[in-house]
């Protein structure tokens, strides 16, 4: 253990509106699993001293289902999302990315808001939730707000929330119609794995074409990203016939992987392009 | 130095109350405020499972968890395990199949398991894996704690 | 007893987690102790000095200025300081500096942060080649830790002549032992009116050496200093000798403090700063006729030895030794060098050197099977050893060696035949995951290398316990392998007791003899000999004294044992080890009998390699192995399991990414051991041979895992995607991708 622990703070505010307010008054960060803060802290790494316990904020919990979409909790654990059978239905790509996350010890304690917050550019459920079209409803003492889950990174660790900000829920949008769903992540084992890199598609499939396609990618950016020009290369495109190698091509001005601690630029790039050429195999399949 | 709280919660069954630094680890607030050191510490940084213990009947790594978010939770640790009867069906299986070796590992892997069975009384080896999968051990190469926990599961049935 | 699965003793304990390794036990009045290190890799210390905002007077420091007495640390050669000193030289950026104590750990943590080294820089140099250039001298006047040459006939003439030459290269990275209890020390200093003296508990696997370290660090008589073995989470060699070191310093700083003093590594620094798998470089040339008989065999075998000696010397023994493999061969020169550079001094790690070796000869002779269009088992076929036949020192197979039926056995419990045409058909169509069979035939030297065991003079006894059961005295050490159960095994086998009858007694240097150090796959075979040797006398010399009778029941035997401890006050028996008449070594010519046997094994695995992602999955793995007899069928199936594991994660994952000297990769999260989800049931067969030198017949079997699976692996994986360059492990998925690049270019 490296951190210093005679200067932290951590409180436990009694209401949304309480913690908002000690958002505001700089009293303190979020806390919600701590199974990322946790670890900078135990690494003797972490910046920041105060932190304010949000793990049993009602408004942050449960999940809600309407007709066109599910509303996730920024609290939900990936154990609370692996057990909810709406997930599994509609979001298919969702309970991979939460079973591949870690192991069962953090999967009964991350939360899909820490996961979105800690933006790290290899987190495995944001790539699925850029596929999905997801939105974030942010809440502060000046009001709510939300914002499209795709605009929501911006550049390593940098987002499009205000430090009085708390990320309350994930609206996810159920995909209508016939969808393809393709998720996978390439880690450096088969659990407890951090992503080398990870690629999640949906597409609605109509009349024979690709109606609707959106892919996610992990960890071959500065944060989660879309992949808008393999995107566009394949939109309206015929299953029997989609243009694979254009889209591979155009799927490098997506990326921009490094050589780290983890694997190499390289790989990153060549692998990505596989994964996505498997995703679209999977895609023309269903077109048969 | 950052006020202590008072921490109120129930540990193996039992009422306890405790004053402590709200962001001690969980871990040390267990081994050294409270002496149990049979949770162990294999890494500090979530990934080894050896510091694993049951909060609200969950696992979850008490090296990742700040004393805080204890507060009115029910904690079971490995001493908590074993009965007045006798070992745990796990802890048994463990011990008939040689699943623990150097031992480091085994109080972490014993909680997970029962977690498991308690979960999934007649688990098949994807359930297993799964269940086990955040406790790495490098003495067995796990083929003997996997039979140990499908026997554990039979004698239970 | 001998031959059935006693359960493990210490088991129940361990599974309640009720055992107390060392960080676990309470000691009133401890303080904790942590280490500054330097942080470049090469330079003069020049100053130490102490920042703001601490309580320094609270603390107590110790630098090398403080030590009493030899600031070396010993071994082989003892020429690792405990401490650098001011105007010495810093040779690796881990090195130890400044000791810091104090009873409260934040403010420990935040003090280490706190003290800044003043390090003139000199230029360093950080792998094999850069060492063997001498593009600095760091060590000696030609940078060599040792140099090892083994010699027989003359492989020069046949070169010319034989049908086919055949060359490789071949490269292994470092490896972590990552046992799951990190480094842990206690020590203790009390001084009375006879002196100072010293007792250290912790886990470490050799009580012997941190005596012997801590006698030097403090000049102290032998019986000054009392060093216990505590359980211990894993060691794997990993706690041979950093222990020493460790040991040093805190008993330093609870000498100075006058506190019982406690240092626990943290996960990163005990990855960063203690010793690992030597990395190797290996290039072989070989020689065979047209019928693949091997002809000639030239191995040049190098290892980096990091900053200093410590334990290189004899892991490149071993990992010479082991270069010729399996292979009869009539023409050999093996050259074996460890280098020095500026890293972290590497050490012991199950196999010791034979891992590196057998990696490069076991790939090498797929590849030749590969280049002379054979298979590559009929090629092993026709150069296995066999009774009779001399391996590269001279030494003589004087034992009934069946390699051919070890290999077949493997392969039918694969069901390799079948398996190799079916994929060889399925790859043909360029599935999205193309699968592979291999396998890699070895042995393991048990026991210490060459004249080892003869320096050593091992001694192992017996003792009368009050209540009339007997304990068995040994300095070996249980660090998960079972140890305990074993010796009480083969003690309660040759006394004719039930194993309840006999304990085993804590590894205490005040209790026990030396039986030498706890590794090189010795204790079962060299020490177990020993305590069965103790246990015959132990049982004689009641029945001489006239106190018990044959047949006797384990109640009389208790009875004679309470006899004769009221005539005699106290009842032990002592074995000590003597070289066999017939076991012959020359430590300057390298020739002679290196082992007084081997291990053998034949270990065949099936892998899956997604070529979408260049992942490669382990689906089935046998290990058929050859240990003489197994005492205990359970322990050593785990032994063996486990020792697999450690051996895939060697070939396929577990990779040390070293910058300037320094490990980058030192958390969990980013060096990657096998998790359950990683790894096939491990299946394990063993046939049975029994041999004179051991207990009951058993041999060595501790490391002998260890040294198959990296090239049984990769060996796989050729067959599943190749032929492809694959001579370096670990082959992570980027390096296997690079290889199927470089073939698809051309
Ligand atoms: C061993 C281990 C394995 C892991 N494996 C994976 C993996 O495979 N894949 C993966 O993606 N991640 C993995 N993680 C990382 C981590 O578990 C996830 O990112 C998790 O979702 C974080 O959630 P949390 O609630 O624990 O976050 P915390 O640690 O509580 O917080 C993380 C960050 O988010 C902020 N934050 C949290 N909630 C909110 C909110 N509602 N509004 C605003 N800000 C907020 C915090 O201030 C902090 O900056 C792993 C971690 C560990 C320790
Ligand atoms: S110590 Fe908590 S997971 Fe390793
Ligand atoms: S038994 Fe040693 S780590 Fe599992």
């Amino acid at each position: 253990m490296r951190g210093f622990l005679p200067a932290m703070e951590l409180q436990r505010p009694a209401s949304l509106s309480e913690a908002l307010q000690m958002l505001a008054a700089h009293t303190g960060r979020p806390f919600a699993g701590g199974t990322d803060l946790m670890v900078v802290y135990n690494a003797g790494k972490l910046r920041e001293t105060r932190f304010l316990d949000i793990a049993r904020l009602p408004e942050l919990q449960g999940i809600r289902e309407t007709p066109e979409y599910l509303d996730l909790g920024a609290l939900c654990t990936f154990t609370e999302l692996l057990a909810h059978p709406a997930i599994h239905r509609h979001f298919p790509n969702l309970v991979k990315s939460a079973k591949a996350t870690g192991a069962l010890a953090i999967q009964n304690r991350g939360t899909l808001g820490g996961n979105i917050a800690n933006a790290s550019p290899a987190a495995d459920t944001p790539p699925c939730l850029l596929a999905y079209g997801a939105e974030l409803e942010l809440v502060s003492p000046r009001g709510t707000r939300v914002v499209p889950y795709e605009l929501f990174h911006q550049g390593y660790k940098v987002m499009d929330l205000a430090a009085d900000e708390l990320v309350t829920r994930i609206r996810v949008p159920k995909p209508s119609g016939t969808s393809v769903h393709y998720f996978r992540k390439v880690g450096t084992r088969q659990a407890q794995a951090i992503a080398k890199l990870s690629l999640a598609l949906v597409a609605q499939v109509a009349d024979g074409c690709v109606a609707n396609l959106r892919i996610g990618l992990g960890a071959v950016a500065p944060a989660p990203v879309r992949a808008c020009h393999a995107e566009a290369v394949l939109q309206g495109q015929p299953l029997a016939n989609l243009p694979v190698a254009v889209a591979l091509e155009a799927l490098l001005a997506d990326m921009s992987p490094i050589d780290d601690i983890r694997s190499t630029a390289h790989y990153r790039s060549i692998v990505t392009r596989n994964l996505l050429a498997q995703a679209l195999r999977t895609l023309s399949a269903t077109g048969n | 130095m950052a006020e202590r709280i008072t921490l109120t919660f129930t540990l193996n069954g039992k009422p306890q109350t405790l004053a402590v630094h709200p962001m001690t680890r969980l871990l040390d607030m267990l081994r050294e405020d409270l002496g149990l050191t049979g949770t162990k510490e294999g890494c500090g940084e979530g990934e080894c499972g050896a510091c694993a213990v049951l909060l609200d009947g969950r696992v979850v790594n008490s090296c990742l968890i700040p004393a805080l978010q204890v507060e009115g939770c029910d904690l079971v640790t490995i001493e908590g395990l074993a009965t007045a009867s006798g070992l745990h069906p796990v802890q048994a299986a463990l011990l008939a199949h040689n699943g623990a070796q150097c031992g480091f590992c085994s109080p972490g892997m014993a909680i997970s398991a029962a977690d498991l069975l308690r979960r999934c009384p007649n688990p098949n080896h994807g359930d297993v894996k799964d269940a086990l999968s955040g406790n790495l051990c490098r003495c067995t190469g796990y083929t003997k704690i996997v039979e140990a926990v499908q026997a554990a599961a039979r004698s239970e049935a | 007893m001998i031959g059935q699965s006693a359960i493990r003793k210490e088991g129940r304990a361990k599974v309640l987690g009720a055992t107390q390794y060392t960080a676990d036990v309470p000691v009133e009045g401890l303080w904790r102790g942590a280490t500054v290190r330097s942080d470049v890799p090469r330079g003069i210390l020049r100053g130490i000095h102490f920042g703001e905002g601490i309580p320094w007077s609270e603390f107590t420091v110790v630098t090398a200025a403080d030590i009493p007495g030899k600031n070396r640390v010993a071994s082989i050669v003892a020429d690792q300081p405990f401490l650098v000193g001011i105007g010495e030289e810093v040779m690796h950026p881990e090195q130890p500096v400044v000791l810091l104590a104090h009873p409260d750990r934040y403010l420990l943590e935040a003090a280490r942060k706190a003290v800044r080294l003043e390090i003139e820089p000199l230029p360093a140099i950080f792998d094999m080649e850069a060492s063997l250039r001498q593009d600095e001298l760091i060590y000696g006047t030609d940078n060599l830790l040792k140099e090892i040459r083994i010699a027989k006939g003359d492989p020069a003439p046949i070169w010319e002549t034989a049908a086919f030459v055949i060359e490789g290269d071949y490269r292994t990275g470092a490896q972590e032992q990552l046992y799951l209890e990190t480094q842990a020390i206690l020590a203790f200093a009390n001084t009375d009116e006879n002196g100072l003296r010293i007792t250290i508990q912790g886990s470490l696997q050799c009580p012997y050496y941190v005596h012997g370290a801590i006698a030097g660090l403090f000049e102290l008589p032998a019986d000054h200093v009392r060093v216990t073995a505590l359980e211990m989470g894993g060691a794997f060699g990993g706690k041979e000798d950093y222990p020493s070191l460790i040991a040093g310093h805190a008993a330093l700083l609870a000498w100075k403090s006058g506190h019982p003093v406690r240092i626990v590594y943290d996960r990163e620094e005990d990855m960063a700063a203690t010793t690992k798998r030597h990395p190797s470089r290996t290039h072989i040339k070989s020689a065979f006729d047209a019928n693949g008989h091997l002809l000639a065999l030239d191995v040049d075998f190098q290892l980096d030895g990091g900053a200093y000696a410590t334990m290189s010397p004899v892991v490149l023994s071993r990992g010479t030794l082991h270069a010729a493999g399996v292979y009869r061969c009539p023409h050999v020169a093996i050259h074996g060098r460890a280098l020095a550079t500026n890293t972290p001094p590497p050490g012991a790690f199950r196999g010791f050197g034979a891992p590196q070796s057998l990696f490069a000869i076991e790939r090498h002779m797929d590849i030749c099977a590969q280049r002379m269009g054979m298979d590559p088992v009929e090629l092993r076929r026709r150069n296995f050893l066999r009774l009779g036949d001399s391996m590269a020192t001279g030494q003589v197979i004087r034992e009934d060696l069946d390699l051919a039926g070890l290999m077949d056995r493997a392969l039918v419990e694969l069901d390799y035949d079948a398996k190799r045409k079916r994929f060889q058909t399925e790859n043909a169509a360029s599935p999205e995951v193309c699968r592979g069979v291999g396998f890699a035939v070895f042995m393991h030297g048990c026991g210490f290398t060459g004249s080892g065991e003869a320096k050593l003079a091992s001694v192992a006894g017996l003792e009368a316990l009050p209540d009339g059961r007997v304990s068995v005295l040994a300095a070996s050490t249980e660090m998960g392998q079972g140890k305990h159960t074993v010796f009480a095994q083969v003690a309660a086998e040759a006394l004719g007791l039930p194993i309840e009858l006999v304990e085993v007694a804590p590894s205490d240097t005040s209790r026990v003899p030396n039986s030498g150090p706890t590794v090189a796959s010795r204790s079962t075979m060299v020490v177990g000999k020993l305590i069965q040797d103790a246990a015959v006398a132990f049982r004689q010399g009641l029945i001489q004294q006239g106190l018990l009778h044959e047949p006797f029941t384990p109640e009389a035997f208790q009875a004679a044992v309470r006899a004769m401890l009221a005539r005699s006050g106290s009842y032990k028996t002592y074995a000590q080890y003597h070289t066999p008449p017939q076991q012959k070594w020359d430590d300057t010519s390298y020739q002679g009998d290196a082992y007084p046997t081997f291990t053998w094994a034949c270990y065949a695995t099936q892998v899956a390699v997604d070529t979408v992602t260049w992942e490669v999955a382990v689906e089935d793995f046998v290990a058929v192995q050859e240990v003489g007899r197994v005492i205990n069928p359970t322990l050593a199936t785990g032994q063996v399991q486990g020792g697999v594991a450690q051996g895939i994660g060697f070939g396929l994952w577990e990779e040390v990414r070293m910058h300037n000297g320094r490990m980058a990769n030192t958390q969990l999260t980013n060096y990657a051991i096998p998790t359950l989800a990683d790894l096939p049931e491990i299946r394990v067969v063993f046939l049975e041979n029994p041999h004179p030198a051991g207990p009951g017949g058993a041999k060595g079997l501790g490391e002998l895992p260890m040294n198959g699976p990296a090239p049984a692996l990769l060996n796989a994986v050729d067959f599943a995607v190749g032929p492809l360059r694959l001579d370096e492990v670990p082959m992570t998925p980027e390096r296997l991708l690079d290889r199927a690049e470089e073939v698809a270019r051309g």
